[in-house]
């Protein structure tokens, strides 16, 4: 159904608005300042709009409404206490161009949030700058790169990336001017150790490594990798998408990894994908530490203050990051305390046996050991059927689809991360419904092929969306 | 599956064939059909000169984007441009009006017997 622009319900004199009383003196905008034209903003009364936002919320599939299995991004619940925090006045009034001694409690929950990063992740230090994971992770090749010509070694130009990285792995390496090679996995899903020490010399910038991997399997050699790379003079990058596999339980600076970003909105618990925005702090170890994007927040005697690291590549967000996604983060941490983050990364990893045992029975898992936070199934169950069809026939049972064909090694790939937040009913429920679509692929494949059927729109042409995209919300 | 006879392959899928003085250079058709519909094909500017082995352009379908590899080294002469209103021939005649660029070899002596013929391709595929 077509969904009126706010435009177009606009009526001219309605408003969904009142201003509270003045409580300061008026006084008159100067000149230069005014407005030479309308703004031309929709006139709406708060009903309209409050049903507008309703029924476009109703379209969506959230983690609010449905079971949100999505590899790789950790779709956890985000416990609503987090908004009760980042709605209080004494934050949402405070603006950052504020004088430091005036917001003395922004900065000591900044502060904080640092220490607490750096204590799960075992780093030296953490800039909350980046604005989401792959600007965390640009912000990470940058500070491996200023590292690297701070010593003044020119020649390394080479990122090591395995073939099972995500996207944004290679993407951050070319934006920095380095060219990437793909390092293979083994039969074990980890990293082959002879392609690794084959391709380490003096050109090598660093590896970049996601632990547990894309396959949701930790890299049994990590010290061993580690040590190959450190060797070679470079560094070690950790992708922290999957850092939720790990929280509390394993920290990626003891495991030899120099500089790593956190999705806050992963593993922390903060808005998330289309209802961001993100947040992307970026960790190092002490040897890093100069290059570090700031301003950080450092404690000064009873004070908090905003510093700039001596050789930092500079400020990489405007003001100091996303503040209200960090104040989301801070309290989903304290609220949790240091067992409860153990027992999330815990019930993260155990729900995720429990589905991988259960899927695996319909859909086979590839590389089937005990996982981390997630698995990797392959979708092509029965004559003609593909996962996309998988993917789709889900949405009619009300479960929002797993990740689909990634990690790009595995055929026909569907990567299911359920999360500690889901109970035992619903990850039955859904290797139940797993089951049933089997069935119905091998006695009416059709049922599949066209599916969903049950959603306000079918299924999508995604080849003539991508060969003739009409980029109009009216064609 | 759609095979050339007379073309040499690679590992990565790409086939080369000889035309004169030229080689020709396309995608096979088992790499299309893995793929599945392309919607995007990005190559490189005429007089580039590329290497064997590295990236000379990207195909994307609605799967996946991948990056096709050089499998003779030599200066770039002609490109598909064709490709750029009509990916869809790639899945249709990738051995045919689907091919993606004519390459002037540099080294051709050298690096044409390393290719695989069309029985080791299969092979390699099947293996």
């Amino acid at each position: 159904m077509y969904e009126s622009l706010l435009f177009e319900i606009s009526s001219p004199g309605r408003t969904a608005c009142s201003l509270p009383d003045l409580d300061v003196p008026e006084a008159e905008l100067p000149s230069e300042f005014l407005r030479q034209e309308a703004v031309n903003l929709p006139e709406i009364s708060e009903l309209d709009l409050v049903r507008h936002y309703v029924r476009l919320s109703q379209k969506n599939y959230s983690v609010d409404s449905v079971f949100y299995p999505l590899g790789s991004c950790t779709m956890k619940y985000n416990p609503k206490v987090n908004e009760v925090a980042a709605a209080m006045p004494k934050f949402t009034a405070t603006h950052p161009l504020q004088p430091e001694e005036t917001v003395q409690g922004n900065l000591q929950l900044m502060y904080e949030l640092q220490e607490a990063i750096k204590e799960i992740a075992g780093f030296a230090d953490v800039s909350l700058q980046p604005a989401a994971g792959a600007h965390g992770e640009f912000a990470g090749v940058l500070i491996m790169r200023a590292y690297h010509l701070s010593r003044g070694d020119t020649q390394r130009n080479n990122m090591l990336i395995p073939d099972s990285a995500h996207g944004t792995n290679p993407a951050s390496c070319a934006m920095s001017g380095f060219s990437v090679q793909q390092i293979p996995s083994d039969e074990r899903g980890n990293i082959d150790l002879d392609a690794l020490r084959a391709a380490c010399n003096e050109t090598t910038v660093g590896l970049m490594l996601t632990n547990p991997n894309t396959l949701g399997l930790f890299e049994e050699n990590i010290e061993e990798i580690a040590k190959i790379v450190h060797d070679a003079g470079g560094l070690i990058y950790g992708d922290g998408a999957n850092l939720n596999a790990m929280m509390g339980v394993a920290r990626p600076g003891d495991l030899g990894i120099d500089v790593m970003h956190f999705n806050l909105h992963k593993t922390f618990s903060t808005p998330h994908g289309g209802g961001g925005p993100g947040s992307g702090p970026v960790g190092v170890v002490e040897k890093l530490r100069p290059f570090q994007p700031g301003p950080i927040v450092a404690k000064d005697g009873d004070s908090y203050t905003l510093k700039m690291p001596e050789q930092s590549i500079g400020a990489v967000k405007s003001f100091w990051g996303n503040f209200g996604v960090l104040l989301r983060a801070y309290t989903y941490i304290r609220m949790l305390g240091e067992d409860g983050l153990r027992l999330a990364t815990e019930d993260a990893v155990l729900n995720a046996n429990y589905l991988r045992v259960k899927v695996g029975k319909t859909c086979p898992v590839k590389y089937d050991r005990v996982c981390m936070h997630e698995f990797v199934s392959m979708g092509d169950i029965a004559e003609g059927i593909h996962t996309m069809d998988i993917a789709k026939r889900l949405i009619d049972y009300g479960f929002h689809p797993p990740t689909v064909y990634f990690p790009l090694i595995v055929h026909e790939a569907l990567m299911i991360e359920p999360t500690e937040t889901e109970s035992k009913e619903t990850l039955d429920a859904f290797a139940d419904v797993l089951e049933k679509i089997a069935e119905e692929a091998r006695e009416n494949p059709e049922l599949l092929h066209s599916a969903p059927h049950t959603t306000e729109v079918s299924r999508l042409d995604e080849v003539v969306a991508a060969r003739k995209p009409v980029l109009r919300y009216k064609a | 599956m759609k095979l050339d006879q007379d073309a040499k392959y690679q590992d990565s899928h790409e086939w080369a064939r000889k035309e004169g003085d030229l080689i020709v250079v396309g995608i096979s058709d088992h790499a299309q059909d893995s793929l599945s519909d392309i919607v995007y094909v990005e190559l490189p500017v005429i007089d580039d000169e590329i290497d064997k082995g590295d990236v000379f352009g990207v195909v994307e379908s609605v799967k996946a984007a991948s990056d096709m590899y050089m499998p003779v080294s030599g200066e770039i002469v002609e490109v598909n441009d064709a490709l750029e209103d009509t990916p869809e021939v790639v899945n249709s005649d990738p051995f045919g009006e689907g091919w993606f660029i004519k390459v002037k070899p540099t080294n051709l002596d050298a690096e044409w017997d390393n290719l695989m013929d069309v029985d080791a391709y299969v092979a390699s595929i099947e293996g």
